[in-house]
């Protein structure tokens, strides 16, 4: 694995405002690399300082080898790029525009009919942009993303209005995009979306890379409590179960214990718990953070405020 | 280097047919007064208006051919603040597709509406200037391209200013209707307080009027030179501004 984009020391503003301070990070060759965090947090300029539409007040990029600014139109050549709220000519046909795109780039440019039909757009070639559902247009922009067969395919807030179906849909589709040997970078306020699809992510707030790791990791090193819920119909079992050493407490409201502790051998050990002293239970949960459980650790706020 | 420019000056035109509104307002307005002005003068004169008795027969086909060419100056405004509002500007951009490729389809676009549009007024008022008076269409249509051409990169400079798409139409007209007023068109620039004579001087609807007007008469290209190289002076004027001025997003 190597680096594809190496981002080091960036920063931006506007005016007075700085959209991004000291931003420096990797993204391999093959992964999926997500840059999630608030709106406003200075997700899209990064992304645009590595697309080349921007120039960042200091700092330097390298995507593929290139400078992504003086270099954007070779670069442009190799790379895919979806932007966040952009929208085409409300009344241009769908194949229009990917005949355009295509037109655009020099070789390696693939079969525009071919790409609409694996995208589900076939039966919308000949209709114009406004008429689209939102899905529908995000779909056309991955299809323009991928004509010329990018390196490195850039995706900004890909499924921000979409419904929980059209935004699965897209999730497949960005993993289409990775097992085809592609390198894909997205930002995303969607926690979920971020677990779902990312390989690795970088933790975005007030234009600053707080953390980066696969979405895993982020979660064991910074939110390593652990939850167990269980119904136990059995007088002695709170005692069994606060014996456990990674039991940091034990709590019981009608029949239904709680256990909360760190580490991943908590649930391990509640189990052992349960079979060495033959306890029954009808209902066992485990309760496990997730990545917006490290965003409010990290942030010290929800990142939905 | 203008790798993709057929292709969009062809979509272009494509999706400016398909809105039938705009395509209406900018062909057909100039042509319906050119219709009504050229009755008007049907009837005031008895006859029609000789195209070779003077100044005053080239007034309406100057005048309707330089509302065209405005009209496609600010259907420019327009479409360009749309689609910088859009975001269609900045999507356009991400892509190999060089600025200069973006505007140059608009303006040849704009170019083909002009021409298209003095063609049909030129057809519709065949019945003011009957055939056997001799009107050099060809060397009119050129100079009002050339004119139009300089008037468009003052709209690209007003689409750098407007805020939104909303202001484009009336900003635009705000700022172009006017020139007519100082253009020399209605009075003489002579004639004119000393500070519209100044706004005359940098006006390109000036230097528009003065050559169209000569070539309707039948003067040669020789005589209107230095228009033409003022019309040419003042478009890479505004061009420069707007290179300078012009927001993408």
């Amino acid at each position: 694995m190597h680096p594809v984009i190496e981002v080091s020391g960036v920063r931006k503003t506007y005016g007075k405002t700085v959209a991004v301070e000291e931003a420096s990070f990797e993204v391999n060759q093959g992964e999926i690399f997500g840059l999630i965090g608030p709106n406003g947090a200075g997700k899209t300029t990064t992304m645009e300082c590595i697309e080349g539409i921007r120039k960042p007040d200091r700092g330097t990029i390298a995507v593929l080898g290139l400078d992504p600014f003086r270099q954007v139109y070779k670069l442009q050549d190799r790379i895919g790029v979806q932007l966040q709220q952009a929208q085409l000519q409300k009344r241009i046909k769908v194949w229009e525009a990917v005949d355009l795109w295509a037109s655009l780039y020099g070789k390696n440019v693939i079969d525009g009919k071919r790409l609409l039909e694996q995208l589900g757009l076939t039966e919308k070639r000949g209709s114009w942009f406004m008429n689209l559902s939102g899905g529908q247009k995000q779909r056309l922009f991955i299809a323009l993303a991928l004509i010329n067969d990018p390196e490195v395919v850039f995706l900004d807030e890909l499924t921000t209005g979409l419904d929980p179906q059209a935004r699965h849909a897209i999730w497949d589709l960005v993993r289409g995009i990775r097992e085809r040997g592609k390198t894909v970078f997205l930002t995303t306020h969607l926690m979920e979306e971020a677990e779902r699809l990312c390989d690795r992510v970088a933790v975005m707030e007030h234009g600053r890379i707080i953390d980066i790791d696969t979405p895993d990791g982020l979660v064991r090193r910074h939110c390593p409590e652990r939850t167990v819920v269980l119904v136990a119909d059995d007088p002695a079992a709170g005692e069994h179960f606060k014996a456990i050493p990674e039991a940091e407490s034990v709590s019981c409201v009608n029949a239904r214990f709680t256990i909360r502790g760190r580490g991943d051998d908590l649930i391990t050990a509640v189990i052992r718990c349960l079979s060495e002293n033959r306890i029954r239970v009808t209902d066992f949960r485990t309760i496990l953070p997730n990545l917006e459980d490290v965003f409010l650790k990290l942030t010290g706020h929800s990142i939905r405020e | 280097m203008l790798r993709g420019l057929w292709k969009l000056t062809w979509i272009e035109i494509k999706i400016f047919l398909r809105e039938p509104l705009g395509a209406i307002g900018t062909i057909v307005v100039p042509v319906l007064v050119f219709i009504v002005l050229g009755r008007i003068a049907k009837l005031r004169f008895g006859a029609p208006a000789p195209a070779a008795s003077g100044v005053s027969g080239a007034d309406i086909p100057v005048l309707v051919a330089l509302l065209i060419a405005v009209s496609a100056v600010l259907s420019l405004v327009t479409i360009i603040s749309i689609y910088r509002e859009g975001g269609i500007l900045k999507r356009l951009r991400a892509t190999p597709l060089r600025p200069q490729t973006i505007l140059s389809a608009h303006v040849i676009v704009k170019l083909l509406l002009t021409a298209a549009t003095l063609a049909l007024m030129l057809l519709a008022g065949k019945r003011y200037f009957p055939p056997g008076v001799h009107v050099p269409w060809f060397s009119f249509t050129i100079a009002l391209l050339i004119s139009t051409w300089s008037i468009l990169s003052v709209g690209f400079v007003i689409a750098s200013i407007v805020p939104t798409a909303r202001f484009a139409q009336p900003i635009g007209a705000i700022i172009l209707y006017p020139m007519f007023a100082v253009s020399g068109l209605f009075v003489r620039i002579s004639d004119l307080p000393p500070v519209l004579r100044a706004v005359a001087r940098v006006v390109p609807l000036t230097y528009a009027v003065h050559l169209l007007t000569g070539i309707w008469n039948g003067d040669t290209w020789m005589v209107h030179l230095s228009d033409v190289a003022v019309l040419t002076a003042l478009f890479l004027l505004f061009t420069a501004i707007s290179a300078k001025v012009f927001r993408w997003e």
